[in-house]
């Protein structure tokens, strides 16, 4: 299985971004997915900051994918998503419909998790206008993934978002400017403070969700780490994380060791433990409500809820 | 006003009273799903089987009303015979169109029954012409339905770059995310519109009277606690309060019903072709006074669009049937967002 790195979901400065894109080159990864997918008025990298990075990814090996944004509801925003979708250079990552028309019959592309892709139908579709990837919805289970893999058309791979908070929900209202009692056009891109977003407890006090702008993200991060066996069994190509501020290197090496089998996935699972703050969850894949954490042996850990 | 032109009121059936309260009342179009999760209104004791459609549809079309079926869940991979079932019912029934989320689905209905009508529904999340266009190249879509996160100026852009007919939310249940990218329901149930039609669905629903105060628990996570003097709602969970660095509060979105009867004239000179009011979760009395007023607005604005005047009866009597109580423009109004 390849390792990929999926789309930045946060706002950080320019400084920590770059930095944290030459610490990735030289992880083991295989794809990295880059561009800003969640709000347009995020602005510290433009699309010829992106490409920079880019080059500077390929240059170390890595296949890279430009990824437009999921939420499109300007002419400002259709344009942006043109000149990534024109780029030339790299792959695009198609997380709406119209960005799938730009691209369609042109060039091959990546279908985005935000496609809605549930049935063989749909995937046969997809590919036959010139996916050559597609990224299964975040709350698709192993169970309703196993059909449409039988049956997938020859030549598209598989993705799975496999750690990260799960990015569930998209707005057109910002929930930070909101927070800050600030209306969205004037929203003075407060998220820049929060590297991993901003937690958003019950009344009695349990993580529950995490406010990122536009975006609403679990509080839980998922972690299909003890889960790698059953992707490799069910054939699953690619195995997405999600950029995080703390530990995204360590976390890259720590799966594919876990995928090489060069360390036991109960040694995997404990050694993230140790290393995130945050509890976790895995639910989706075993058919369950996303939150839920399922233990090695199968149970249902009750604590974590 | 020419047929191709004239905004038609598209109002819920839940069930058949419902269907025929809103035709009574003077809908120009219903919509109505079949009891399963084929669409996203999933709720026990609700929709229709085949003979009360075929009753529906027969008393709709008999008082000159169009009748839409709702199939806007996402086929999955096994079962997903009874999706392709239902566009031939709908076929057989003589249905108006049919309301689609899944491209594969919408490549079933275009080959197999080529004379049907789709419409593409708002778990499409079609938010850009580029989007609806695509729709309409592949399967010839005649009309869209708007996810309600776009403001009017970029409803008015949009509609500039696609020939496709546009039905936009014009009362009832406010979604504040992008309907079809919203799974925080299946994260706390399992069950999600995308995948089950319903979204906070009742079975995880639990009421728990506590010295704190009446606690509403979606599959065991507070969504809301209620002090004595306030009114408990249903825990819909994206209008929970929650608790951010401190401040407790709305963090997503009130308890409130969107409302658009100010921006009628403003609908009307953008030629949108459909008006539709949400609520097939809701009573026939819901509909039959959500409809009364929504017909009586539309054709006095038609009559005088620069003259229009939201009268304060209506909005007293829809503010009654707002969910609590309370009314907004929505993503419409620039400010909301």
């Amino acid at each position: 299985m390849k390792l990929a790195l999926g789309p930045l979901l946060y706002y950080w400065p320019r400084e920590k971004l770059q930095a944290f894109y030459e610490e990735i080159a030289s992880t083991p990864l295989d794809i990295v997915y880059l561009g800003e997918t969640v709000c347009s008025r995020r602005h510290v990298m433009r699309l010829p900051d992106w490409l920079e990075v880019a080059k500077m990814l390929a240059a170390a090996g890595k296949q890279v994918v430009l990824s437009s944004q999921a939420l499109i509801e300007s002419e400002s925003d259709l344009k942006s998503m043109r000149r990534i979708t024109e780029n030339g250079d790299f792959a695009v990552e198609a997380n709406d419909m119209g960005a799938v028309h730009r691209l369609e019959g042109r060039v091959p592309f990546i279908a985005g998790p935000y496609l809605n892709i549930y049935n063989p139908q749909t995937l046969n579709l997809i590919a036959a206008l010139g996916a050559m990837r597609w990224v299964i919805p975040v709350e698709m289970s192993l169970q309703s993934l196993q059909p449409l893999l039988h049956a997938r058309p020859a030549g598209i791979e598989t993705e799975v978002f496999s750690f990260g908070r799960l990015p569930l929900a998209f707005s057109s209202r910002c929930f930070t400017a909101r927070f800050h009692n600030l209306p969205k056009d004037d929203c003075r891109f407060l998220c820049l403070n929060d590297p991993d977003g901003k937690t958003m407890r019950t009344r009695e006090g349990k993580p529950f969700l995490v406010i990122n702008g536009t975006q609403t993200q679990s509080a839980l991060v998922y972690n299909l780490i003890g889960d790698m066996d059953s992707m490799k069994n069910a054939s699953v190509d690619v195995v997405r994380i999600s950029p995080q501020s703390d530990h995204s290197a360590a976390i890259i090496r720590l799966f594919r060791d876990c995928i090489d089998q060069r360390v036991s996935r109960e040694h995997a699972v404990q050694k993230i433990t140790d290393m995130i703050s945050q509890e976790t969850c895995n639910g989706y894949w075993h058919g369950r409500p996303g939150m839920e954490q399922i233990s090695l042996a199968g149970n249902m850990n009750k604590e974590s809820r | 006003m020419p047929p191709e032109h004239k905004l038609e009121l598209v109002c819920p059936a839940g069930s058949l009273p419902a269907l025929k309260v809103a035709v009574d009342n003077g809908a120009d179009c219903v919509y109505l799903g079949f009891r399963d999760d084929t669409n996203a209104r999933n709720f026990t004791g609700l929709n229709f089987d085949t003979a009360n459609a075929h009753t529906g549809v027969a008393y709709a079309h008999s008082k000159g009303a169009k009748a839409f079926l709702a199939l806007n869940t996402y086929p999955k991979a096994i079962g997903g015979e009874r999706w392709k079932k239902a566009i031939d019912q709908a076929v057989d029934l003589g249905m108006d169109a049919v309301i689609l989320a899944d491209p594969g689905l919408m490549q079933y209905a275009m080959k197999t029954h080529p004379g049907l009508h789709l419409h593409l529904s708002v778990q499409g999340s079609a938010t850009n012409y580029e989007a609806i266009n695509f729709y309409h190249e592949h399967f010839g879509i005649r009309r869209a339905v708007l996810p309600r996160v776009l403001s009017f100026a970029q409803v008015e852009e949009l509609s500039r770059g696609t020939s496709v007919e546009l039905e936009l939310f014009g009362f009832g249940g406010l979604c504040v995310m992008v309907e079809g990218r919203c799974s925080l329901s299946s994260y706390v149930t399992g069950d999600s519109p995308n995948n089950c039609g319903v979204c906070s669905p009742p079975k995880a629903v639990r009421w728990q009277q506590t010295p704190m105060g009446m606690e509403s628990r979606l599959n065991g996570v507070l969504i809301d606690r209620y002090a004595d003097d306030e009114n408990a709602g249903y825990p819909t969970l994206c209008k929970g309060r929650f608790e951010v660095e401190g401040e407790t509060y709305y963090a997503m979105e009130e308890p409130t019903s969107l409302n658009t009867l100010a921006l009628l004239p403003e609908l009307l000179r953008i030629k949108v072709r459909g008006l539709k009011i949400e609520g097939r979760q809701r009573s026939p009395a819901y509909v039959e006074q959500v409809t009364r007023v929504w017909r009586e607005a539309i054709d006095q604005c038609v009559k005088n669009p620069s003259n229009f005047d939201v009268m304060p009866a209506w909005t007293a009597l829809l503010g009654k049937i707002s969910e609590g109580q309370q009314q907004t423009l929505g993503a419409y109004n620039r400010p909301w967002k």
